[in-house]
């Protein structure tokens, strides 16, 4: 017996950091990693350790954008926010610097089949989670429209790039440094309405998410909730991650977060047991 | 006992009571998941045996929001006992391992003492099972009742099928409890559980896990586990032991072996590095090299040399 590599499943590899660049208040990488690139899809995420005394578990990190081939091979591209000593490592990653990675991991939103208007709602640099959603939904046809939000203009990301992957894009700041003041979901429902969107995508906290699949099931529209739930080992085997879901037959059972998630429709989770 | 560097490589194999596994690497209970997860890393067969999550005879939930808090060196959780039930179990997870043909111990858990019987009933006859590790829970500090049900499940196990008793480093004396439960019937001893632990949070200022399931492992808790074992092989000398506490490497793993273990299990480490367990038992290869020992059975209690001289 082999390793069942597939495709689709994980790798574990060492990375090189081909770059890292400020981006508000998190640490925007790019790293050289084979295999990764060409097994992402959008949703999935990729576990880092940094190794030494700093941290003990890997750090978990969406995918933000990935290259399945360039002048120096596969890459794959994360945001760090820092948390903690073990992202602090990370953050503090230079050019050349070695990094361990095992990814993709979990499952990603799954994609209409219809080109119809979907809704990306980003929380914090959880937003980076929705660029290569938006390119895919692009291919297909669907208008895109983005929603970021975050506490502080600081901790927003990705709105600028947004504008480039969006037809229309809505920023809000709890702070109103920037945009419209309050929080994400504000503007969410004026903005379903208005776009006529049949799919809310969103990727953020769990207070965050589950307003997000309240709005979307008022309005008669899908939600897939990507979440950042804490876990040990992104690969299944921890069970720190467990979320509690009512199935298709209306059964309660719990989920890993990592390997049947991270994306999960929000209609199906019990937002108030999370 | 002049020791050189040997020119081949090690034999690995190691005996736990009736069984002999093809080298003394495992996974711990509860660390890797139903082996499906882990084979998209490495070939599981390749390990001496495959440690299977906790079954208890009942599906069970398990509790959801925050489980785990790193800690220095260490991981604190409370996951409970999730799973399908002995049912789902022998229905997907053993058969899965089974056709692989991987070794497999399968941990065991119970609430009373006939849950006990049941499952080692269906589990210790059911085929491709190499052994049962049995879970005490909060008995394992108790030395009558940990014996009580290693008693009931040595009873109730297919003979060949070796019982294995994982006790914890948070007895008043895991001696009097290795005794206890040898003395009842257990084959081989697993050292040690994971020990109590508890963190508060300073924002909310109550613990934040604090289930009597909670628990600390990882490096920081190796130096408890290693004395467990160097203690227990001091007065048990013939009974197989199992070292499990913070095994992240081959050093960790020889450690283990020189205070007497016949076989390491790889835990929390695997959390992180999914390619953990092979790659410890590779590394254990070379350091028994490096050190001159043919075999790992030469190793084992090694660390104990000067007091048999002494004896």
């Amino acid at each position: 017996m082999t390793p069942v590599t597939s495709d689709r499943g994980p790798v574990h590899v060492a990375a090189e950091v081909l770059s890292v660049k400020r981006s508000g208040a998190y640490s925007h990488l790019t790293l050289v990693a084979d295999g990764v690139a060409e097994r992402t899809r959008p949703g999935r995420f990729v576990a880092l350790a940094r190794g030494g005394e700093a941290a003990l578990l890997r750090r978990p990190f969406w995918v933000h954008r990935v290259r399945p081939s360039g002048a120096y091979g596969g890459t794959v591209e994360i945001v760090v926010a820092v948390r903690g000593r073990g992202t602090a490592a990370l953050a503090a990653l230079r050019r050349h610097d070695e990094v361990d990675l095992v990814g993709p991991l979990g499952r990603p939103f799954a994609l209409p089949k219809e080109p119809v208007p979907s809704i990306l709602v980003g929380g914090g640099y959880g937003s980076a989670a929705l660029f290569l959603l938006a390119e895919r939904l692009r291919e297909r046809g669907c208008p895109v429209h983005m929603l970021l939000g975050a506490g502080t203009e600081a901790r927003l990301f990705g709105t600028l790039e947004a504008r480039r992957s969006a037809k229309s894009v809505t920023v809000t700041t709890r702070d109103g440094s920037v945009g419209i003041p309050g929080l994400v979901t504000g503007p969410l429902p004026d903005l379903l309405e208005r776009t006529g969107g049949a799919v809310v995508y969103a990727c953020g906290p769990s207070p965050m998410l589950a307003v997000v699949a309240a709005v979307a099931r008022d309005h008669g529209a899908w939600s897939q909730c990507a979440l950042e739930q804490p876990m040990a080992c992104g690969t299944g085997i921890c069970m720190t991650c467990l979320v509690p879901v009512v199935g298709e037959d209306g059964v309660e059972k719990q989920v890993r977060a990592c390997v049947e998630g991270p994306v999960l429709r929000g209609d199906q989770v019990r937002w108030d047991a999370v | 006992m002049g020791r050189g560097v040997t020119a081949t490589a090690p034999d690995l194999r190691t005996r736990l009571g009736d069984v002999v596994l093809a080298n003394p690497v495992m996974t711990a209970a509860g660390c890797a998941g139903t082996g499906r997860e882990l084979a998209q890393f490495f070939d599981v067969t390749e390990l001496g045996a495959v440690v299977t999550r906790s079954v208890m005879r009942d599906a069970q939930p398990g509790p959801t929001g925050i489980r785990m808090v790193e800690t220095p060196s260490g991981l604190l959780s409370d996951v409970g006992m999730p799973g399908a039930g002995i049912d789902g179990f022998l229905a997907t997870d053993l058969p899965w391992l089974a056709q692989r043909k991987a070794r497999t111990v399968v941990s065991v858990a119970g609430s009373t003492l006939e849950e006990y019987a049941e499952l080692a009933r269906r589990v210790g006859n059911s085929p491709g099972v190499t052994a049962i590790e049995v879970n005490l829970l909060e008995l394992a500090g108790d030395p009558y009742r940990a014996a009580k049900v290693i008693n009931v499940v040595r009873r109730d196990t297919a003979r060949g099928v070796p019982v294995l008793a994982k006790l914890s480093p948070d007895a008043r004396s895991v001696v009097d409890v290795a005794r206890a439960v040898v003395d009842s019937g257990a084959d081989a001893l697993t050292l040690v559980s994971r020990l109590r632990g508890l963190s508060i949070d300073p924002v909310t200022m109550r613990p934040r896990l604090d289930g009597p399931t909670a628990g600390l492992s990882g490096p920081a808790i190796r130096p408890v586990a290693l004395r467990c074992v160097y203690a227990v092989h001091a007065v048990l000398p013939d009974v197989p032991l199992v070292g499990v506490g913070g095994v992240g490497t081959g050093a960790d793993a020889l450690e283990f072996v020189l205070a007497g273990a016949s076989a390491v299990q790889v835990g929390t480490v695997t959390f992180s590095d999914p390619s953990a367990p092979l790659r410890v038992r590779d590394e254990l290869a070379t350091e028994l090299q490096a050190r001159g020992f043919a075999r790992a059975a030469d190793a084992v209690g090694y660390a104990h040399r000067d007091e048999e001289l002494s004896r």
